[in-house]
């Protein structure tokens, strides 16, 4: 529909540039990749036909391999938690490097008081505190860890928002700090054996429905309140709104707040998970959170994506590392992989981006 | 055009430090009015809508808003006292769409006590958008399209539009104009002119002569920091002004400008 000049000047509406959302390619890049995995399935000759996503074998009641798609949402619940938060603080134009360790910092402290007091009859070899701190309801160390993630998040808006230092030093700098606290808690020593309610929060397929389930909420958070609408605006033009009256400092702060608190949830599934804790866990965790984001769509200048496109870019990562595993290729090539349709994926946001100007 | 005094301000000043950038300003606007403040670079017109509009806090002088006299703390003061400011850098997001950038601030919403997750009333903003946009005859086909793909001179007519969405009581447009083209500018006069049919007042800062003597009623010169003229259009011309700006002439009662 082209409405074209009449008194007070037309607008021409380029219809092809709304019907088209950014979420569209990357579900095509999704089912794009499964194809390929899946003409690799039959072509390679040690592979012997076998299909990656279709259950060839009859196992299971759909048509599809119900096992692999399991493992393969599985594998991305965890950072894909730390992504919904990650892509906020993106739209906001910032950026978060800190997750990875703060899931490792956050694991030791909930852990701690997640513990249990006899282990198959003996006390806990890996106690670290005392008997006060054993067998605790799981909503504490839930709590402390939450808590913990929100002063580290609130540190990070702080600097970011009230100093303004750039995202990327003043995140940078947490990302040490937190793996220099998730050494220093218990001296390098793993913490293990928690509670049965704790193990709970990881076990089965909980790690899918925590994703999940925050993956709606902050969907609607995002798109149909002032929360959302605020983050979207500071991200598109910051001084916009500002004029506008929005706080914008203060946004920024809950926006990095809610990002790691969302990471230490992360760390408290991943340790329940893992039964154990332990200084070194969370690695790359923040650069994978990003990459979820970016291949979702969302824009590193801010101000566009949706959730939609984190969960779908949550999906391309978890294919890739499956079907990986599926063609029985070394995991070094999975990176190299991953590594370059992230440069894809940006560059892919650049060319739109030129084409709509 | 009533009596009704819309605006009025008494020995308004401004010192940045030493700097006298505003002095002793006695300005006035009426219902109905179209007034535009020109003057040279440093002249003092942007300082006299800075003080005005709440973005700074004025040295000495008082201020009257329909007889009302207002101290504003913010900007926002200005803004929910009925005072609309369009910039000449518009205060728009460009990913966001019409009706989002009208409100932008000051949303329409529901459930409020989810606080800041409380939820936007879409459908009433796109009606008092649609609204809106009929008051000023601004015409935008789809006004879910983000402001992005819109040309500046609809970006520009979306800014003024927010005037008569929140049913401002002053418009002060700050060169709204500068950055556009001879159409776009045409598009945003256009809107003007609603406005003016509309009884709506309005101070237009603007260094464009021709665009000065097309729209308003009356000329008010900045100089140095002073007013030094306060013409009605229809009494004087594009060489009168200019000699007022510069300084060549100097209006009676005006002669303590420097």
């Amino acid at each position: 529909m082209s409405d074209t000049s009449h008194g007070t000047g037309g607008l021409t509406f380029d219809k092809s540039k709304r019907s088209w959302p950014n979420e569209m390619n990357v579900l095509f890049a999704l089912i794009i990749i499964i194809v390929v995995f899946e003409i690799l399935g039959q072509a390679l000759p040690y592979m012997k036909d076998q299909s990656f996503l279709f259950d060839t074998r009859g196992r299971f009641d759909s048509i599809f391999n119900e096992a692999r798609l399991k493992i393969i949402i599985l594998q991305v619940a965890i950072i894909g938690i730390i992504a919904l938060g990650v892509t906020q603080v993106i739209i906001t134009a910032g950026i978060d490097l800190s997750s990875g360790p703060l899931v490792a910092a956050t694991a030791m402290i909930a852990m701690s008081f997640g513990q249990t007091e006899l282990v198959n009859g003996n006390p806990n070899p890996k106690a670290i505190f005392g008997p006060w701190a054993m067998d605790l309801p799981v909503i504490f160390p839930v709590v402390i860890g939450l808590t913990f993630g929100a002063a580290i998040g609130a540190i990070n808006g702080t600097f970011v928002a009230y100093f303004r230092i750039p995202p990327f030093i003043a995140t940078l700098g947490m990302f040490l700090i937190c793996r220099g606290i998730a050494l220093w808690w218990s001296a390098g020593r793993p913490v293990s054996f928690p509670t049965e309610s704790y193990k709970f929060i990881g076990s089965g397929m909980m790690p899918v429905v925590w994703f999940l389930s925050l993956a709606v909420l902050f969907h609607v958070i995002l798109r149909y309140t002032i929360y959302g609408k605020h983050t979207y605006a500071i991200g598109s033009n910051e001084e916009a709104a500002r004029m506008s009256g929005i706080n914008v400092r203060r946004h920024k702060v809950m926006v990095y707040m809610i990002a790691s608190m969302l990471a230490a949830f992360a760390g408290v599934v991943l340790s329940a998970k893992a039964s154990t804790a332990q200084a070194g866990m969370g690695e790359f965790y923040e650069l994978f959170a990003i990459a979820m984001a970016v291949i979702g769509g969302i824009s590193l200048t801010g101000g566009r994506g949706s959730i939609i496109g984190t969960v779908l870019g949550a999906m391309v990562l978890g294919v890739i590392r499956s079907g990986f595993t599926f063609i029985k290729l070394d995991g070094s090539y999975q990176l190299m992989a991953m590594g370059s349709i992230i440069i894809a994926a940006v560059i892919l946001d650049q060319y739109r981006q030129r084409s709509r100007a | 055009m009533s009596d009704e005094v819309v605006l009025k301000t008494r020995d308004l000043t401004k010192h940045y430090g030493g700097v006298h950038a505003l002095q002793g300003a006695n300005f006035e606007i009426k219902k109905g009015e179209h007034i535009a403040i020109m003057g040279d670079n440093g002249a003092g017109k942007s300082t006299f809508v800075r003080q005005i509009t709440g973005v700074e806090q004025r040295t000495r002088g008082d201020v009257w808003l329909y007889g009302e006299e207002v101290n504003f703390a913010g900007p926002l003061d200005a803004r929910e006292a009925g005072i609309e400011t369009v910039f000449q850098t518009l205060a728009l997001a460009d990913d966001l769409d019409v009706p989002d950038n009208l409100f932008l601030g000051r949303e329409m919403t529901f459930w409020n006590w989810l606080g800041p997750f409380r939820f936007l009333d879409y459908k009433g903003m796109r009606k008092a958008t649609i609204e809106g946009l009929e008051k000023t005859a601004v015409k935008i086909p789809n006004i879910r399209n983000s402001i992005r793909n819109m040309s500046g001179g609809q970006r520009q007519c979306v800014a003024i539009a927010r005037t008569a969405t929140f049913h401002s009581r002053l418009t002060i447009m700050d060169e709204p104009t500068a950055a556009l083209g001879v159409q776009e500018t045409a598009q945003v006069e256009n809107i003007i002119r609603t406005l003016k049919e509309a009884g709506e007042p309005l101070i237009l800062v603007s260094h464009n002569m021709r665009q000065v003597m097309d729209l308003v009623d009356r000329i008010v010169v900045f100089r140095r920091g002073r007013i030094c003229a306060n013409l009605r259009t229809e009494d004087t011309n594009g060489q009168d002004v200019v000699a007022y700006i510069t300084g060549a002439k100097t209006q009676e009662g005006y002669e303590d400008a420097a």
